[in-house]
């Protein structure tokens, strides 16, 4: 069974990012950018399956500008079998994302496509979903527990998903598009040896006009601000204090 | 042209979250229409109706929509579309799984957690955990946006005309079953809208521990919240986390206690009206942004808390 993981390159998440003063987008110069942290954990369950004997390829994908190889690199370290980079300088918002992975659904038919539930940079949560509905396939998203298993010559995914209230149990046939959440998994680091590897592994590079996508944005983006900003307040000394200020100062409990 | 609110519920009633999106809805302008996917479902119907500015409630009663999946309520709503320029869902976990399946049918982008209107075609979101906020215009035809609850007042419960619509479900193509849910079950105020929250962090070192934040909960009135790192070390179920990819809080009063303040937990509460935080390091960084803050052993304070307030 083959797996098809899509990774983003993202500002890392201990970066507190700032926004420009010009109010044209986020600075994002000289930040460290790592793999969106939701993917790093969907490229760890493809590789738990290698490792159990029910994916037998992984391929890594990434969609945006040349430095993404890096991204599909540590995929490759982590396990990943071959890579592809759709590459391109335009600005890719989620539908545009969505129509590409279906494009490299078509030509690599995958049974799974796993990817993170959301990009910790727009935090959009938008382009498996998308994904899913563009190739006709079941969803199962935020899943904190995956298994698959072959019911009469059907591949199945039983998929544990977090909801608001608690959890959700799915059951659906493959091929399907899997969101994953935190408690998916606790990815594994790369070790030096497989860093080494990966450089030697397969990575192609096409354009989006090779797959016939049309990548524009559909959303423009007018400005981006920053939000109003929050100053701390003093210490109080004790409990006595603190329910004194809450109830004569702050006034939020009685 | 019209707004479809799509409602998120329990076949019982309304969630909050619904009303805040009727009142984004508002914001945009237009008639307003509430979508209920339901089954024995006509009291949310009516419920629905009831909101200020509704026009009209769409019922689409179905045992398989019991428990929705995206692609039964995508199947619907896409079926519906055509008479909507706005489709609307709450940016719960619900709207999340739904929305984007919805505009991707039809073929247009989503805006994801709007946090404000600026008009029709123009809205307000965070990026960036909320450290930014990106002000996005879309020229499609269909806009389907999700909406942040605590971006909008709810919508009162009364002024609309009582309408009810039935509009029939698409059959469940029987794809993907729902096999089951544990939802956890309490009687306090739901965490996403509650008035006052308590979240216990890794601090708490233990769910046994959580039972000091339940007294204090009791005396409040309080919902219970947690860190990722509480949810994650098994203390919580994972319906506590608030944070970037948790639940979205803006209590009147937030509480947090033995949490450090990451800036992923910080993109959930920092809208909260009142921030205090209890932690025995003075340099966490949850302090940057408390309005008070109490500096000691959470396990000696708590207690003392929960007795000054009895």
């Amino acid at each position: 069974m083959k797996v098809l993981v899509a990774v983003k390159r993202v500002v890392d998440f201990n970066v507190k990012v700032r926004v420009k003063p010009d109010g044209s987008g986020v600075d994002t110069a000289n930040v460290k950018m790592s793999m969106n942290p939701f993917d790093e954990i969907a490229v760890e369950e493809a590789v738990r399956l290698k490792e159990k004997g029910i994916a037998t390829e992984i391929v890594a994908v990434s969609c945006g500008i040349a430095a993404c190889q890096e991204t599909l690199r540590t995929a490759l370290a982590l396990g990943a079998d071959r890579a592809i980079l759709v590459e391109t300088d335009v600005e890719l918002q989620p539908l545009a994302v969505a129509k590409l992975l279906k494009a490299i659904a078509a030509k690599e038919t995958p049974q799974l496509v796993i990817m993170g539930k959301q990009a910790i940079d727009d935090d959009a949560n938008q382009t498996g979903q998308m994904l899913a509905a563009l190739l006709n396939w079941p969803q199962a998203t935020f899943a904190s527990k995956i298994d698959i298993a072959n019911a009469n010559g059907q591949m199945r995914a039983t998929v544990k998903r977090e909801i608001d209230g608690g959890l959700e149990t799915l059951a659906m046939p493959l091929p399907a598009v899997i969101t994953t959440d935190l408690r998916l998994n606790e990815p594994r680091y790369a070790t030096l040896p497989n860093i080494m590897k990966a450089k030697k592994k397969p990575l192609d590079v096409i354009k989006p006009d090779a797959l016939g996508v049309d990548v524009s944005p559909r959303l423009t983006i007018l400005k981006v601000t920053e939000p109003p900003k929050r100053k701390g307040g003093g210490k109080v000394a004790d409990a006595k204090e603190l329910v004194a200020k809450l109830r004569n100062e702050a006034k939020v409990i009685s | 042209m019209s707004i479809l609110v799509i409602a998120e519920h329990d076949n019982a009633t309304l969630k909050s979250a619904t009303l805040n999106t009727i009142a984004a809805a508002q914001k945009i302008g237009g008639e307003i229409h509430v979508l209920i996917a339901g089954h024995n479902a006509a009291a949310v119907a009516q419920q629905a109706s009831k909101v200020a500015g509704v026009a009209k409630a769409l019922h689409a009663d179905a045992p398989h929509f019991a428990t929705p999946t995206a692609e039964s309520l995508a199947a619907l709503a896409v079926g519906l579309a055509p008479a909507y320029a706005h489709i609307l869902l709450p940016a719960t976990g619900f709207g999340k799984n739904a929305g984007p399946r919805i505009a991707a049918l039809l073929d247009v982008a989503q805006i994801s957690d709007v946090i404000a209107v600026e008009s029709a075609d123009t809205f307000v979101r965070p990026i960036y955990a909320g450290n930014a906020f990106a002000t996005v215009q879309s020229r499609d035809a269909k806009k389907v946006v999700t909406v942040r609850a605590t971006g909008f007042d709810a919508a009162p419960a009364t002024g609309g005309g009582g309408v009810v619509q039935s509009v029939s479900a698409p059959a469940d193509e029987g794809i993907v079953q729902v096999l089951g849910q544990e939802l956890t079950k309490s009687d306090r105020p739901e965490l996403a809208s509650a008035r006052i929250v308590i979240s216990g962090g890794r601090g708490l070192q233990s769910g046994e521990n959580f039972k000091l934040l339940e007294a204090l909960a009791d005396k409040l009135n309080a919902a219970l919240g947690a860190s990722r790192a509480a949810v994650d070390a098994g203390y919580v179920p994972n319906d506590y986390q608030v944070g970037q990819t948790g639940k979205i809080v803006a209590p009147d009063l937030y509480i947090a206690v033995g949490i450090s303040g990451a800036i992923q937990h910080l993109a959930g509460m920092k809208d909260s009206k009142v921030i205090v935080a209890i932690n025995k390091d003075p340099d966490a960084p949850i302090f940057q942004i408390a309005d008070y803050g109490l500096v000691g052993d959470l396990f000696e304070i708590i207690p003392q808390l929960t007795a000054e307030l009895s």
